[in-house]
């Protein structure tokens, strides 16, 4: 048996007890089909969970959520491309939580397996009942770069299984065979000629049982698939006419703002708001404990009344300064790892053989990043003593709801939560405290609709931010390539802490997350070895656009860089060496990338040029860089990126996808850095932390392929190798090795 | 006090504070909600709408010290009157979360309103001060270009 086999049965403890615990006592309840959630209102047929039919037509229900990346328009071109719509007739909306829409894939990114390897059929078999465990537990989230995937046979299913009850209420109506009729457009032909729209049979389509398994079109076939479709969300997002949760209008309503503790979990010692009580227009002052809310007639007075506020904070529950935290970071070394979930040879022997002389050592270092969306976190809510509703951006309506009934004290049936577009998410919003301190406050004033909106410095200052990490890095170089790779990382654990806070247990077992991005790379080297370190740390983390790979994309191909350069070999030319034998579409990557930057390994004086590659969530995707330096500082120039989903179900809006991710990377690779003095968060707003904007932002050019026989999502691949080619081509442009980010502290970037 | 507005050419009276901030009387008090929040100060440039033709940080302007007509998002062009440079936006998909582009719109529509031919320093010197982390500047630029061209009627 493989060791990769070997590490996942040992694992079958990965996701953690409480899944174990769901699988055994709930096995029955596993494979029952969830409640379909929707409710069909007047005039309206419900026909599967996600698609909904009345007198205007059809409406698809894309139950992910919205934050930039395109997948209500890819889901709803799934549902389309089977139940023969008009692209222009759908409509598309998130529609409730529920069950029946918990993400099947999501739990499968915790097995400790390389994606790019075969799967055994132990893994299958495990995959498919971890598949089932989501909806055991209501996982409906967006994140992980898993709608598509999660959403690729079911969403077509749910169109075929639609059609196919339309045509046989047709069939039934004219006594014709269903074979014998077509449909076109949301429409049922006969052969002669007869036709009724989906409309008119959704009543009686609506009787009979649709087929379990219907049969999917041939990819030959596909009408919107495989085509860039103009996005169903484009024209809203053009008029000011989107409405996201921040933009939530209620008659009536008043406007709220919070002051949480700036030591993020720390309560409050004492606070006088007499000043903020005073102030005309403020109607409110809430203790909520951990920090004040403040209710007032605009969100503008509401900000004032809570700068207004004298609070004195207790301490943070973590070192209060930033090198006390990279030092508690570092003490984990010392401990055994938790994650050693690549361990191919005997690295540890191999470095003992070696010329200690010729042992290439690296020590990288990342910072705490905040996600600042450009849409501050905010929630509308309503309590009305019995019920809670609450109008939220957010990319886990069930985790929502629930807390959220919690903190008010009602059952979760008594909880609605309508979930709005996003003006981003990138793995913030699937948190839920801005869901309940809305909650809460709202419960001050029964009847009456408060929208909670926090300034951009409460944004800032409370996130759950992607972790600060450390990477211990040895190799030794062969002739043409690394012939030991031996890496220990060292973060607190995000899917830890996080899995505490969402869904209330802690995961026992290896930590993929802390080491995925670097134990999961398709290069065949002897003595390989990746172990992580959790470090005890209680400052609040959480998913971060690509989460681990995020650190760990960034360690690994920096080191591979600094590996060829110490033999003077070309880092594109060793990566295909030792991609050849174990990954193909791995390999065509980079040699796609490579051709279409004219990679030659030269630049010219002035010009520096980085490779960096990383497989994440299911796509390889490798990226060069190229940096100039002008009289003002340097410039990014240019990047080339190809990735590989499997199939590419909309070319356009992955292009977007990966060159928004890239912006994304080099936004934190530039100027990203969240401190800590005090306990408290250094930076506010954007000119502490400012992303990349049009005058610095490269050009960027994507192609995609489609060698890999999986699907994959691509809403995060594009970010973990901007950052080392960066670095890299910042190594080739000035000779200085860059081994912690951000790079602005080295160099002037314009 | 009561205050006289022109917006999107029509007349409304706010009884605000002078110095309230016109991005909040236009989203809480007025309800026009297409004009975004973001950071505050200016600095991101979400909230940006036009006075008397020319963009200005509306979360950084006191509702009293407007004289001029304003412009939001709502009255460059609506779903069913797009507006030149609304048209080529859509043409070149720019928005992803689309957050940050009633502030993109409203400056390019400055920025076309006194250059008719900007260069790409040009487009640079005038948009850098809306961010957007979605990373649609390609997008953005090239739709700038497209409607820069069609206005011109080139």
């Amino acid at each position: 048996m493989s060791r990769t086999s070997t590490i996942a049965r040992r694992s079958f403890l990965i996701g953690s007890a409480a899944i174990l615990g769901g699988v055994a006592f709930g096995s029955y309840k596993l494979y029952q089909k969830p409640e379909n959630p929707l409710r069909a209102g007047p005039g309206q047929t419900v026909l599967t969970p996600y698609v909904l039919i009345d007198g205007n037509g059809v409406t698809i229900i894309a139950p992910r959520a919205e934050m930039g990346q395109g997948i209500q328009t890819t889901l709803a071109a799934l549902v389309a491309e089977e139940l023969d719509v008009a692209w222009q007739d759908i409509t598309v909306m998130h529609g409730p939580p529920g069950a029946a829409y918990a993400n099947r894939m999501l739990l499968e990114a915790a097995l400790p397996i390389k994606d790019y390897q075969p799967r055994s059929s132990f893994q299958q078999a495990f995959e498919g009942i971890l598949q089932e465990v989501p909806k055991l537990l209501s996982l409906q989230v967006t994140g992980g770069s898993s709608s598509i995937p999660d959403g690729y046979e079911k969403m077509r299913a749910a169109g075929a299984a639609a059609r196919h009850v339309l045509i046989a209420a047709a069939a039934e109506k004219w006594g014709l065979a269903a074979a014998e009729l077509k449909t076109a457009d949301a429409t049922v032909i006969s052969p002669d000629g007869r036709s009724v729209s989906y409309s008119a049979l959704a009543g009686a389509a609506a009787r009979i049982t649709p087929p379990g398994n219907p049969r999917l079109k041939a990819r030959a076939d596909w009408r919107y698939l495989g085509k860039s479709m103009p996005r169903k969300d484009m024209v809203a997002k053009t008029t000011g006419t989107a409405t996201y949760g921040i933009d939530h209008w209620q008659d009536g309503m008043l406007f709220a703002t919070v002051r949480m503790s700036p030591r993020l979990g720390a309560g409050i010692a004492s606070f006088d708001a007499q000043k903020a009580k005073a102030m005309p227009g403020v109607k409110k002052i809430v203790d909520l404990g951990t920090g004040i809310g403040v209710i007032a007639s605009n969100t503008w007075l509401a900000f004032q009344a809570a700068d207004a506020l004298q609070i004195t904070w207790k301490d943070a529950p973590y070192p209060p300064e930033t090198e006390q935290i990279f030092a508690r970071i570092s003490a984990a070394f010392s401990a055994p790892p938790n994650a050693v979930l690549r361990d191919d040879g005997d690295s540890e022997a191999a470095l003992a053989r070696a010329d200690q002389a010729a042992v290439v050592t690296a020590e990288y270092r990342v910072p705490f990043l905040a996600h600042a969306t450009m849409e501050p976190m905010n929630a509308t809510a309503l309590y009305e003593g019995t019920s809670l509703t609450l109008w939220v951006g957010n990319q886990s309506p069930v985790i929502n709801r629930d807390h959220a009934a919690r903190a008010v004290g009602l059952p979760t049936e008594a909880v609605k939560v309508v979930t709005t577009f996003m003006g981003g998410g990138f793995g913030r919003r699937g948190e839920y405290d801005f869901s309940v301190l809305a909650a809460r406050l709202a419960r001050e004033m029964p009847g009456i609709p408060v929208k909670t909106t926090w300034s951009r410095e409460e944004d800032m200052r409370h996130d759950y931010y992607r972790p600060g990490a450390i990477a211990r890095m040895r190799g030794v170089m062969g002739p043409t390539g690394p012939l030991v790779l031996d890496a220990h990382i060292a973060a607190p654990s995000v899917t830890r802490q996080s899995s505490r806070r969402l869904a209330g247990f802690a995961t026992p077992g290896p930590d993929r997350g802390l080491v995925e991005g670097a134990f999961d790379q398709p290069y065949g080297i002897p003595d390989y070895r990746v172990a992580g370190h959790i470090a005890d740390l209680a400052v609040p983390i959480g998913f971060w656009r690509s989460v681990g790979n995020s650190y760990n994309g960034f360690f690994h191909e920096s080191f591979m860089d600094e590996l060829a350069h110490a033999k003077g070999l070309d880092p594109v030319a060793m990566r295909l060496d030792l991609m050849r034998k174990v990954h193909m579409p791995s390999f065509k990557v980079v040699e796609r990338v490579a051709e279409m930057a004219n990679w030659t390994g030269k630049t010219e004086n002035g010009v520096g040029r980085g490779v960096a590659f990383t497989y994440s969530f299911g796509a390889p995707t490798a990226e060069i860089v190229e940096i100039r330096q002008t009289a003002e500082g340097i410039r990014i120039h240019k990047v080339w990126a190809v990735t590989d989903v499997g199939v590419a179900l909309d070319p356009r809006n992955i292009r977007a996808q990966v060159m928004s991710g890239i912006i994304f990377g080099l936004s934190a690779a530039v100027n990203g850095k969240i401190t800590f003095a005090n306990g408290e968060v250094e930076q506010g707003n954007f000119p502490d932390y400012d992303p990349l904007r049009m005058h610095n932002a490269p050009a960027v050019a994507v192609e995609v392929l489609e060698n890999q026989s999986r699907i994959s999502g691509i809403g995060e691949p594009g970010t973990p190798p901007s950052m080392p080619a960066l670095a890299n081509a910042v190594f080739d442009l000035t000779g200085k090795r860059v081994r912690e980010l951000p790079l602005n502290r080295l160099a002037d970037f314009i | 006090m009561t205050i006289d507005l022109q917006i999107n050419g029509v007349r409304k009276t706010v009884d605000v504070p002078r110095e309230m901030p016109l991005l909040w009387v236009l989203r809480d008090t007025l309800g026009l909600t297409g004009t975004k929040f973001g950071c505050g100060i200016g600095a991101c440039g979400a909230c940006t709408v036009q006075i008397g033709g020319k963009a200005v940080r509306s979360c950084s302007t006191a509702v009293g010290e407007v004289t001029a007509p304003i412009t939001t998002i709502e009255g460059l062009g609506t779903p069913d009157n797009l507006a030149i440079l609304q048209q080529a936006w859509i043409a070149h998909q720019v928005a992803q979360c689309g957050y940050c582009q009633s502030g993109q719109l409203m400056q390019a529509a400055s920025l076309l309103a006194s250059n008719p031919a900007p260069s790409d320093a040009e487009i640079d010197a005038a948009m850098q001060g809306n961010l957007c982390r979605c990373g649609t500047y390609p997008r953005i630029r090239a739709a700038i270009k497209d409607a820069a061209k069609t206005m011109r009627g080139a």
